[in-house]
């Protein structure tokens, strides 16, 4: 699915990430672990085509993404859904038709029940028409892996998306990104929590990547 | 393109929700639409009037000339009647005649007053001629005349004629550069509006991409707005133009141009030709400020 060959990305004149060459299944529990600086949102920025490796080649279902036109960036992203930490939204929409976007941009509709059923598995069925900033970090970073869903992605990339929660809240986030793997998704999720790490291998079979001296490594045996 | 302007018109409820309301922006591109196009108004009815003004010149002067007599007392009737006689035996002259005496008073009473001599004055006699369509030969009667009525000269006014066209056709000319000069900076104004709008929706921009809209999507949004917000400036600015020129004074019976400014018949048609076509520069300036913006800020 997604799909990396010496890839090397260089900003502000360092190179930030080397020669990494990785290749994610379908269906697969992925971790990606570093310091923060090591180049996890870049790494991540790289799977859905919000940056071009400087070197390299950097496959999306099996297309390079240097080959990719602006139109097919924009219907590749419709297949992934993302994540962030400061997950943004448009602040003068309320949650329901913010979750709705990613449908709303491809013109496609939703069925009312379908939206409650989303909204009432994250959670939140009960903030359908709260504005955004109305939202607790929590209940932002369940509207956004809600949004990120609701296209039915093949891929969910989640940059650090406990970062801003507590203990019991990011238990509740993980669950959710449990049950979507068993569903099939392929889950790529940077985080630098490692008792997150160890509660999500007690529940499903994730790999752990690690960012060191700007390379790629495996690592697990010792989380 | 066609697919766009379909679009436009047919609107899209989600894709027009998804840009929150802006504020200075839309005050600024409607009544930045509705000004210009105010302007533009008048500058049309300018343009107008100096054609009518130009035709009217053209259509008063053109097709006649005037012979002037001038002779000592005693000739001046032969040599009247010689150039008569001749004028009826020109090829191209449809009607000649000696302006009478009380003709030649009202043409100089504006200068001399209502109780000029005119018996008592040495005055040239005045004649008035009228060419058919196909026109006289100007060079060759000058030669008859000079052979057969040496007082007379004549006179077919191509040398009034002249600077009056030329300088209703400038009038023209200034009238439609006006109209350029409004459109320019009205687009410049909306590309300025949509630019400002672009970078304060940044975040908006940012969102949407992430969910995988396509820069026509996004560009959508603000060029409808823009587009519809340029129009009902336009015709509020249209409309007030009107109005306006419709309370100028009207013609009088000279004609003169200061009252003549205005329109006629179906010169009101112009006006309302202008929101279609403000709405038309905001949708291009919009457009191509949005894929523009929207290819800086990748």
């Amino acid at each position: 699915m997604i799909s990396f060959e010496n890839v090397a990305y260089s900003y502000g004149g360092g190179e930030l990430l080397s020669d990494m060459s990785l290749r994610l299944a379908p269906g697969s529990f992925h971790f990606l672990t570093g310091p923060s600086g090591a180049g996890k949102s870049t790494f991540l920025k790289l799977c859905y085509a919000e940056l071009l490796p400087t070197t390299g080649h950097v496959t999306l279902f099996d297309r390079e993404v240097r080959s990719l036109d602006r139109d097919e960036v924009a219907q590749m992203r419709r297949r992934i859904g993302v994540v962030h930490q400061d997950c943004q939204f448009l602040d003068h929409l309320p949650l329901a038709a913010n979750v709705t976007l990613p449908l709303t941009v491809s013109q496609r509709e939703v069925a009312g029940e379908d939206l409650s059923d989303l909204l009432a598995w994250v959670g939140l069925r009960h903030l359908a028409d709260a504005l955004p900033p109305s939202l607790s970090g929590g209940e932002r970073q369940r509207a956004a892996l809600a949004r990120a869903v609701i296209v039915g992605p093949e891929i969910i990339l989640a940059d650090e998306p406990t970062g801003n929660l507590d203990w019991e809240m990011s238990l509740r986030l993980l669950t959710l990104l449990v049950e979507l793997n068993r569903m099939g998704k392929t889950i790529v999720v940077a985080t630098h929590d490692l008792n997150l790490i160890r509660q999500a291998k007690s529940q499903v079979a994730a790999r752990v990547l690690r960012i060191r001296n700007r390379r790629l490594q495996l690592a697990g045996a010792d989380l | 393109m066609s697919g766009a302007i379909r679009t436009l018109l047919q609107g899209d409820r989600h894709a027009d929700r998804v840009v929150p309301p802006s504020g200075h922006t839309a005050w600024l591109t409607t009544f930045t639409a509705g000004a210009m196009t105010f302007l533009a108004v008048f500058a049309l009815a300018l343009s107008l009037a100096a054609g009518r003004m130009a035709d009217r010149w053209s259509d008063a002067l053109a097709r006649t000339a005037t012979i002037r007599i001038s002779a000592p007392a005693e000739q001046m009737e032969m040599q009247t009647r010689a150039v008569l006689d001749l004028l009826a035996t020109t090829p191209g002259v449809a009607e000649a005649r000696a302006l009478s005496d009380q003709e030649q008073r009202v043409l100089l009473e504006p200068w001399f007053g209502p109780d000029l001599p005119v018996d008592a004055l040495p005055i040239p006699r005045l004649i008035d001629l009228r060419e058919t369509g196909d026109g006289y030969d100007a060079e060759g009667l000058r030669q008859r005349l000079a052979a057969e009525a040496p007082g007379a000269v004549l006179d077919d006014h191509t040398r009034w004629r002249r600077p009056l066209a030329i300088a209703a056709g400038r009038l023209r000319l200034l009238g439609i550069a006006s109209i350029l000069l409004i459109g320019g900076t009205m687009t410049a104004m909306i590309t300025l509006a949509a630019n400002a709008a672009l970078a304060a929706n940044a975040q908006v921009i940012r969102v949407l991409r992430l969910v995988g809209a396509r820069d026509a999507y996004i560009a959508r949004a603000f060029v409808r707005r823009f587009t519809l917000r340029a129009f009902s400036g336009a015709a509020a600015g249209a409309l007030a133009g009107m109005i306006g020129v419709a309370l100028l004074p009207s013609t009088d019976a000279a004609g003169g141009f200061l009252t003549g400014l205005g329109f006629t018949g179906r010169g009101w048609l112009w006006p309302l030709a202008l929101p279609p076509l403000a709405a038309t520069v905001a949708f291009l300036a919009t457009r191509t400020a949005a894929f523009k913006k929207l290819r800086e800020l990748t």
